[in-house]
This record gives C-alpha cells, structure tokens and sequence, in this order.
C-alpha cells in the first residue's frame, strides 16, 4: 500500500480499486447502531486546513472518529499561521505531537509535496491551490460505480471552470486509470489545453455543452471559482449560465440513465440550475454521504497496517 | 509465526468424505444442543467461515427442515495484529435481515489457533447487536490457545507442533474439500 495521497497519480488501477471496495464494507458501518470501528485507536490525525473547507473537514473528521483515531483540528485562523509561521515550522510542531497523519488542505499548489518531505506521517492531499483534491475524486468515482454499476468505459462530461478546478485534475487522473473515458467542456478561456492533454492522452476536450450531453453516462459540473480569478474568463455570469448552466431543457439531453454530479459548493443558478441539483438525477447528497466512507477506507488503508 | 514451506511435507487429515461428515456432525450437534435450532443465526468468519456456516444451514434443514439464518461477521478491523502486519483487505459483514438481538448466535470458523480471532469477533459481534448467548463451531481444533476460549462443536481435534501449519480448502473457495497438516517433522 502506499504511504502517501498526495495525487490521484498515486493511485494505480489495482490500488483505487482496492480503496473503492474497502469503502463499500465501510459504507455498512453507517446503518448499524454503533457507528465506531477500533481500527484507528491510538493514532492521531490531524487535519491541517489553512483554506476554508465546510465538508472536506467534517468529512475526514468524521472518518476518522468512525475509526477511533484521535482528531486534533487545526485551522490557519486563529493559530499561529496568522502570526506568521511557515508550513515548515507547523509541520515539524505537528511531528513533534506525533501525528500519524496529516490531512492538508492549502491554497498553494503543491504544499502537500512539501509536507511529505518534512514528518514521519501520512499525508493526504484535502486540496492544494488548483492542483488536486485527491478524495473528492475517489468519492466521485465511488458514487458512480454505485450508481451506474461500472467505471471501465462509463463516458463523463466534466464542465466548467477547469483552469482552477483541482477536483476536474484529480478526476481525469483517477477515472482515466479506472478506464473512463473522460471529456472536459468548457468556455476556451477555462480550460487549460496543454494541461489537459498532459494529464492523459485519453482525455477529450470540447467547448459545446450541448454536442457533449447526449453521449454521456455522467455529467460533472464544477463551481465556477470566482474567488480564484484574477480576470475576466467570461462576459458575464449570465452569458455563462446560458452557455454552460445545466438547466432542466439541458438535463432533457441527456440520456435517460445518465447522473448529474457537482461536488459542492454550488452556485445554484450559474453552473447548476436548482431544479437540476434537488433532481432524482442527482447525486450531490449522496457524494457527501460516500465521502465519509471513501475517506474512511483512505484513513484506514494508509493507516492501519505497519 | 515461521510459515512452512511450500514444499514442506503434508499429511492430509480430512479427505472430501471425511469432511463432508464432519459437518453433518456438527450439524447433528448443533441441532442437539439447542434443541432444534429455533432462534439461532450461523454467522461465519470470512474467508472459510462463511461457506462453512451455509453448509451447516443446508445440513440443519436437510435433517429436520428448520431455516437457520446465516450471515457473515468480518473481524479485521477487530484484530489485535492489525498494524503488526501490512493492511488487510476487508471481508464482508452481512447480518440477516432478522438482526442478532435476542437470539442464539453461533460464530463458525475453519480453525481454531490461538483464539485471538474469536476474540476479535467477540467484539465485532458486540458492535453490531446484543445476542441472547454466544457459541462457536469450528472444523478443526489444532490447540495452543493463548486466550482463554474453547469452542462448542469441534470437528476434528489435530494435535500440531507450533511449526506445523493446518490448511483447510473448501470448495467454494479453493475448489477443492480438504484438510491439511503441513510442515513439521514428518
């Protein structure tokens, strides 16, 4: 098993596969009476996150009590970080505490990399910058196989804001190695070309939503990351809701099977229309639900063994 | 533990017939002690747990014709070992649809050892539901216990040196039924 999940590139097929099994066992857990699993006891976890995270957090919280492990929370407001110390000095005061794993989201690409080099623990990549979010991309992967039965040659649509999407990079890494066929749709300015083609060969890219939904058996949208743009990507909100919004008319394209995923949180009438997102077709509240079972397998399989 | 080798020497103690008796055994046993089976649930320990608690199912209602439920209980993440070793693939839990509560549960597993893993699912059982009173069957006792449990319904006791392994294979795992002694001094 790998000691790392910094990138979905982490993961071969054999091992997503094993994690994406191990979740569906953990799944269980949550209709029984006693939600808790003496796997973890002892080891602490702690999660690092220096960017606002609503379920990322709660998620891996919650996985990780599932489990036993100790959880300590740290957020960069109100610590230290606000004072002015760096990753490097908060990591060797974590591996001073003896944490056995670093769950860590940051806002710099890459800093999960780093803070391998520096403890002795796991760590587990919760979102770095616009680089990747590794779990999201295993709970969505997971939801689909529950959903549609099967990964290898399921076709996915991931639309929108791809530039600064760290979830579109970790799922076209993930779900081509699963053997999807991926398609990332989105206005010129919001996709990145040469990052797309250097991910995977097998990654489609088109500009025109409405040429894309027929021929797909899941659509992922992606919140348009107004907080991370420094220009102007498109007109207008409302231009881009016409042309890249899944309204209902859109969702009629689709084939009759086909879901409709985002992972949250949407902005509910720009890339996503409300009738859309609360549509039996959607899976948005049962990929919060399967996050905490895929972060449990995650936790477990990095964790549980020597 | 030191594995044997693969080419170490085996004896074979139970052959296809001689297990397939067995079971009917236990069966016979189980049916005995808890005068006809009635608010009983077989739950097997994966791997070879499992097939087992379905065989003794099938034997019970061939003989007198009562469904006993049968279920699984995954005892992995119960283990003591866990991080002593690399990570263990989960196997499966899956209870009736009738629950634990209140009944008689029978734990089944291919071999008794050390008792760790019947510890272990003790306390998986005790996660999952409050039974009424607990036994376990198991299709051979090879003995040196390191806790303090026994088993209710043995199939065969094997007198084994700590250096000899025993190796169940049943159809439905491994293709074939058969107990092995392997290792040793033979």
């Amino acid at each position: 098993m790998i000691k790392h999940l910094r990138s979905a590139a982490d993961l071969d097929a054999a091992t997503a596969t094993l994690i994406l099994d191990t979740a569906a066992e953990m799944a269980a857990l949550s209709g029984r009476e006693v939600k808790k699993l003496p796997a973890l006891r002892g080891r602490t976890v702690v999660n690092l996150f220096y960017e606002d995270s609503t379920r990322t957090r709660i998620s891996f919280e919650a996985a990780a009590k599932r489990l036993s492990a100790d959880v300590i929370n740290f957020s960069a407001k109100g610590s230290s970080v606000s004072k002015g110390e760096s990753l490097k000095d908060t990591a060797l005061t974590l591996q001073a505490m003896g944490a056995d794993a670093v769950v860590i989201r940051h806002w710099a690409s890459g800093a999960p990399h780093r803070l391998a080099n520096w403890v002795d623990g796991s760590v587990v990549n919760a979102g770095d910058g616009t680089h990747e979010h590794p779990t999201q991309a295993l709970l969505d992967a997971y939801t689909m196989r529950s959903r549609l039965g099967r990964l290898d040659g399921l076709r996915v649509a991931i639309v929108g804001d791809v530039l600064h999407s760290r979830v579109a990079r970790s799922n076209v890494l993930l779900l081509t190695t699963l053997g999807a066929q991926v398609t990332v749709v989105g206005p010129p300015t919001l996709i990145p070309l040469d990052v797309a083609a250097a991910l995977s060969e097998k990654t489609q890219v088109s500009f025109d939503l409405d040429a894309v939904l027929p021929d797909s058996d899941v659509v992922m949208m992606l919140r348009v990351q107004t907080e991370r743009m420094q220009d102007s990507y498109f007109p207008s909100a409302r231009e881009y809701s016409r042309r890249y919004g899944l309204d209902v008319s859109r969702l009629a394209k689709m084939p009759e099977h086909a879901i409709v995923m985002h992972p949250g949180p949407m902005n509910r009438g720009m890339e996503i229309a409300p009738e859309v997102a609360d549509s039996p077709r959607s899976t948005i509240v049962e990929q919060v639900a399967n996050g905490v079972s895929v972060r449990m397998a995650v936790l477990y399989l990095l964790l549980g063994g020597k | 533990m030191a594995q044997p080798r693969a080419d170490a020497p085996s004896k074979i103690i139970l052959a296809e017939s001689d297990l397939h008796r067995v079971v009917d055994r236990i069966a016979h046993q189980i049916l005995e002690k808890t005068s006809g089976a009635t608010g009983t649930v077989l739950l097997g320990i994966p791997t070879r747990g499992v097939p087992l608690a379905h065989r003794l199912a099938a034997r019970i209602h061939a003989f007198e014709g009562v469904e006993v439920p049968v279920g699984s209980l995954d005892i992995t993440l119960y283990r003591d070992d866990l991080r002593l070793k690399a990570t263990r693939a989960l196997g499966r839990t899956e209870l009736p649809p009738g629950g634990i509560d209140g009944l008689r549960v029978i734990l089944v597993d291919d071999v008794l050892f050390s008792g760790r893993s019947v510890r272990a699912a003790l306390d998986a059982l005790n996660d999952v539901g409050r039974p009424s009173s607990v036994q376990l069957a198991v299709l051979v006792d090879r003995g040196h216990r390191q806790l303090p449990i026994r088993a209710d319904y043995v199939g065969k006791n094997i007198p084994t040196a700590l250096s000899e392994s025993v190796k169940v294979t049943l159809t439905e795992t491994d293709g074939a039924d058969e107990v092995k002694l392997l290792g040793g001094l033979s």
